[in-house]
């Protein structure tokens, strides 16, 4: 009896899910997002493997092929090195995906928690500090402030990682302390807080379940904006130094040589936006799932 | 004479709005025996709700005071000690809410069982227990509250509110979003617990017909204030105050013999104010057919009129006993 | 004999959702005369608004209906054009709801919300109405509905008013349009049952001096009770029990019935029997045979092979069980 009831259990989540996939591949640009993101994160994996020219990620020169234009042997040209263009791409999709991971690891755990804590709080003085801090640093466009930080420290792709989450956690509390509010008065918390359940409690097992998935989507649609703040910074030479292969340094240095060897720019320009797309659609697709769910 | 559970004196409760002042529970005072069953009755507005949230300490009260075995009680729920949650629990009016929709049924039971270190060694067969207790299958404890029906799901708060072994427990209005017949599944194990745990009740209902059923003793509530409190039985026979006479000849019936047990038709009229602007003198008197000169300039002050049978009302004035 | 003003046949009605459908209504049949009061009572999700969206036709597009029709004044809804259909909604059938909040539009005044009613009910009697004529007809409307100083209504916001007088409002703009029909989905259960009372007794007053239909859909039984001449009881899809109102109170033949109103709390106290077991079938997959049949004490192993009809067991009184076959 105890099996069937479980098979029962997996049969319905099964259910839910096909369910659900059905409804995320309902629209067609999701699926481009999705296919899209794959690819990034394949070549990114596997960029020692699949590049042709792995040596081209670092410091590596061949003047016999310097700013070759795209052919049969390199795909998308070589550069001012004669490093393969299209073998550092792929490892430059390392990088950013890399540093926007790195970045929401450390920013979504802390915008989230002092968002959940300033919302379970509001109208107290905790709610006050929190969140005039997080007004602080949203009113400051972003940009300015990224390169603001990272002018002040040694230019390099630890200090552009650090400028960008200074500036990212807000918005997660901003989210999380939305959630927490309109929660805090639901019935659940107050009966938990009836039973006399900690406060830690309430917080991350009561209410943080129910922030996971608002959260866990903005999180895909931020990729490609963190990606696209690195490469800003990379692009005016506060991120990510040579040799190493981030797609905004790339970007950066091909624009000496425009436009008589515009492979060397627009390449790298493609892979990003290529990327931030993906991400965005595929977070789109997810949101609208999620949506309809809450509902 | 039995053992008093809850006492309330002087229960006040205002909330500050952009509007002014709402007077929401104002000066309301009752108390609850073991073992008993003391209803609410009001119309939406009337403050019953509130009184039971202020009771449970989910709002602190602005002023009066509370006594729980004796024993009064300050401040917010925060603040009170954690045997007292144990003995005190509440069950709210939309099950679709009460249960957080992330844990399965299990989780949500074993929480007071965790919270209070009680059966830390079987709580798993405690649950169970529980489950058997409301008449709840066994495997529910891992199902999810959005795959149960609206009256289950209210049976599994119920099964949280006594989780704890409390000896006091407020419904606030636990069938009003329930149909008929689940409605009266949940008000037989109410009641059936009730005896088998020796629990006191709070009953909030705007049901009057399901109060006859339910409440050992019904207070009436309008704008924030109690206007008769009697035992259930001799409130429905001889209601006094205006208020009631008027909402128990506006309840719809279905038999010939509940027809007859309704006071002559008293045609209802006016709606309930804003308690913001509570009228002057009695709160009801815009709405009284009995309406005197004097209602409109003095507020009548709750008298027993008969045994254990107290009105709010200038009509009984002189007949204080 | 009466006239005979709407009449459902066998309608059978599913929804389309990603598991499957859902088989929802099962064969109802309804009607009701000109000038009749007729209720409709049951528990949520047997069905009850699912039938009255049918004859607005403002089902939500995953609606399929199988088999059946819908006769008023002779003549098919269902098949009906959309043309036909608005001037019906127009100048036929209207509705009232459950909600009188979110039936108003909360960005318009009240004198925006009835011009525009009033100049579209009259669009098809081909004369335009003037400002001045509009206003006087929405008065007129207030008045009826026994709203006091009708004038200030007008220039307030549905917001601005409390939630009986905007049930009144409700019916008032329903009463512009309709000449034949109004059906009432629950309109006092949102109230206060000072105020359901209020409400109750003015519909009641305004059909009796219009000769209007009304269809009164609720599960208070009792509210029910005051106000109609005949009361249909729906479960799960089908109409189980039709009557005259006092022969159905005072004599409940199908067991659906009488333990409904077992259930209902009496004012004369003595506890709520627990009468009815189990609950409402799914939708997916409803009994075979007739649907109550698994809840019913008296179930029979022909119930659960056939669906019962409505059978006549004289005055008007039809019963769809095999109990009474």
């Amino acid at each position: 009896m105890n099996e069937t009831r479980f098979r029962f259990l997996n049969e319905e989540r099964k259910r839910e899910l096909v369910k659900n996939w059905r409804k995320f591949s309902s629209n067609p640009l999701s699926i481009v997002g999705l296919i899209s993101v794959l690819i990034v994160l394949f070549l990114a994996i596997f960029a020692p493997w699949v590049a042709p020219y792995p040596q081209s990620w670092g410091r590596w020169v061949d003047f016999n092929n310097v700013l070759k234009p795209p052919s049969w042997t390199n795909w998308m040209g070589t550069d001012n090195f004669g490093r393969d263009i299209m073998s550092r791409i792929f490892f430059g999709f390392r990088y950013d995906l890399m540093m926007a991971a790195a970045i929401l690891v450390m920013v979504v755990p802390l915008g989230t928690i002092l968002g959940l804590i300033a919302g379970y709080f509001s109208g107290t003085f905790i709610d006050t500090i929190i969140m005039r801090v997080t007004d602080v640093f949203l009113a400051i466009p972003s940009l300015v402030l990224a390169l603001a930080i990272c002018s002040l420290l040694e230019p390099s792709l630890f200090n552009s990682m650090m400028a960008v989450s200074v500036l990212w956690w807000p918005w997660y509390s901003r989210l999380s302390y939305g959630i927490a509010i309109s929660l805090k008065n639901e019935y659940f918390v107050q009966a938990s807080e009836l039973i006399g359940a900690s406060t830690p409690h309430i917080l991350f097992r009561e209410i943080l379940p129910n922030c996971l998935s608002p959260i866990f989507t903005k999180m895909t649609l931020d990729v490609g904006w963190v990606i696209l703040i690195g490469a800003s910074l990379a692009f005016v030479g506060l991120g990510a130094q040579e040799p190493i292969p981030a797609l905004g340094n790339m970007v950066s240095a091909g624009t000496k040589y425009m436009p008589d060897y515009w492979w060397m720019t627009i390449f790298p320009a493609i892979a990003i936006a290529f990327t931030i797309l993906g991400f965005n659609l595929l977070g789109d697709g997810i949101r609208d799932l999620l949506a309809v769910e809450e509902v | 004479m039995s053992e008093e559970i809850l006492r309330v004196k002087d229960l006040i409760k205002f909330f500050k709005t952009t509007q002014g002042v709402v007077r929401a529970v104002d000066r309301v005072s009752f108390s609850i025996q073991k073992g008993e069953t003391f209803g609410l009755v009001g119309e939406s507005g009337s403050g019953k709700s509130t009184t039971a949230f202020t009771i449970m300490g989910v709002y602190p009260p602005t002023g009066g005071e509370i006594f729980f075995k004796g024993v009064k009680l300050t401040g917010g729920v925060k603040s009170r000690p954690l045997s007292l949650k144990k003995d005190m629990q509440m069950v709210f009016q939309d099950p679709g809410s009460s249960l957080n929709p992330r844990h399965s049924i299990g989780q949500i039971i074993e929480l007071p069982l965790k919270v209070h270190k009680l059966y830390e060694n079987n709580r798993k067969e405690r649950v169970e227990e529980i489950l058997k207790m409301v008449g709840l299958p066994l495997d529910f404890t891992r199902r999810y509250p959005r795959q149960l029906g609206g009256g289950e799901k209210q049976l599994v708060a119920i099964s949280r509110a006594i989780a704890s072994e409390p000896s006091f427990i407020a419904l606030d209005e636990p069938t009003s979003a329930l149909d008929v017949s689940m409605q009266a599944k949940i008000i037989n194990t109410l009641l059936r617990i009730q005896k088998e745990l020796d629990l006191s009740y709070l009953f909030i209902t705007h049901n009057l017909s399901l109060m006859r059923n339910v409440a050992t003793r019904v207070g009436i509530m309008y704008l924030g204030k109690l206007l008769e409190v009697a035992p259930t039985s001799e409130f429905f026979i001889k209601p006094l105050h205006p208020y009631t006479k008027m909402l128990i000849s506006s309840i719809p019936v279905i038999t010939k013999e509940e027809e007859k047990l309704k006071p002559e038709r008293i045609i209802s009229r006016g709606e309930i104010p804003s308690p913001v602007n509570v009228p002057p003198g009695c709160a009801f008197h815009p709405r009284c057919v009995e309406c005197q000169e004097m209602c409109s300039k003095t507020e009548p002050e709750m008298i027993e009129v008969e045994e254990n049978h107290y009105v709010r009302c200038n009509l009984y004035i002189d007949q204080s006993k | 004999m009466q006239e005979r003003l709407l009449e459902i046949q066998g309608l059978h009605l599913n929804y389309k959702v990603y598991e499957g459908y859902l088989k929802v209504l099962n064969g109802v049949e309804f009607n009701i005369d000109k000038g009749e009061k007729v209720g409709l009572i049951g528990e949520s999700g047997c069905g009850k608004t699912t039938t009255m969206r049918s004859i607005m036709r403002t089902l939500p597009s995953n609606a399929v209906i199988t088999a059946g029709k819908i006769l008023f004044k002779g003549k098919d809804i269902l098949t009906a054009s959309m043309d036909e259909v608005q001037s019906l909604r127009r100048n036929n059938i209207s509705m009232i709801f459950q909600d009188p909040t979110a039936a108003l539009n909360p960005v318009f005044k009240i004198e925006e919300i009835f011009s525009d009613i009033i100049r579209f009910s009259v669009r098809t009697s081909s004369k335009k109405l003037t400002k001045d004529e509009i206003k006087l007809k929405a008065v007129e409307a207030l008045k009826a509905a026994a709203l006091p100083d009708p004038e200030r209504i007008l220039q307030n916001y549905p917001i601005q008013l409390s939630g009986g007088m905007r049930q009144r409002v409700c019916i008032a703009m329903a009463l512009i349009s309709s000449n034949d029909l109004l059906i009432a989905d629950e309109p006092g259960t949102n109230l206060d049952v000072t105020i359901e009372d209020q409400i109750l007794r003015l519909l009641g007053n305004l059909v009796n001096e219009r000769g209007t239909s009304i269809i009164l859909i609720s599960h208070a039984l009792g509210a029910v009770k005051g106000l109609v001449d005949r009361v249909y009881v729906m479960y799960a899809g089908n109409m189980v029990e039709v009557a005259k109102t006092d022969d159905l109170f005072s004599d409940p033949l199908h067991p659906y019935t009488s333990n409904l109103f077992k259930t209902v709390p009496k004012l004369t106290g003595g506890g709520i029997p627990e009468a009815i077991k189990g609950r409402i079938p799914d939708y997916f997959d409803p009994p075979k045979g007739c649907r109550f049949c698994p809840r019913c004490d008296h179930a029979m192993p022909i119930c659960e092979k056939e669906t019962p009809t409505f059978k006549d067991m004289g005055d008007k009184h039809e019963v769809a069980c095999f109990l009474y076959s």
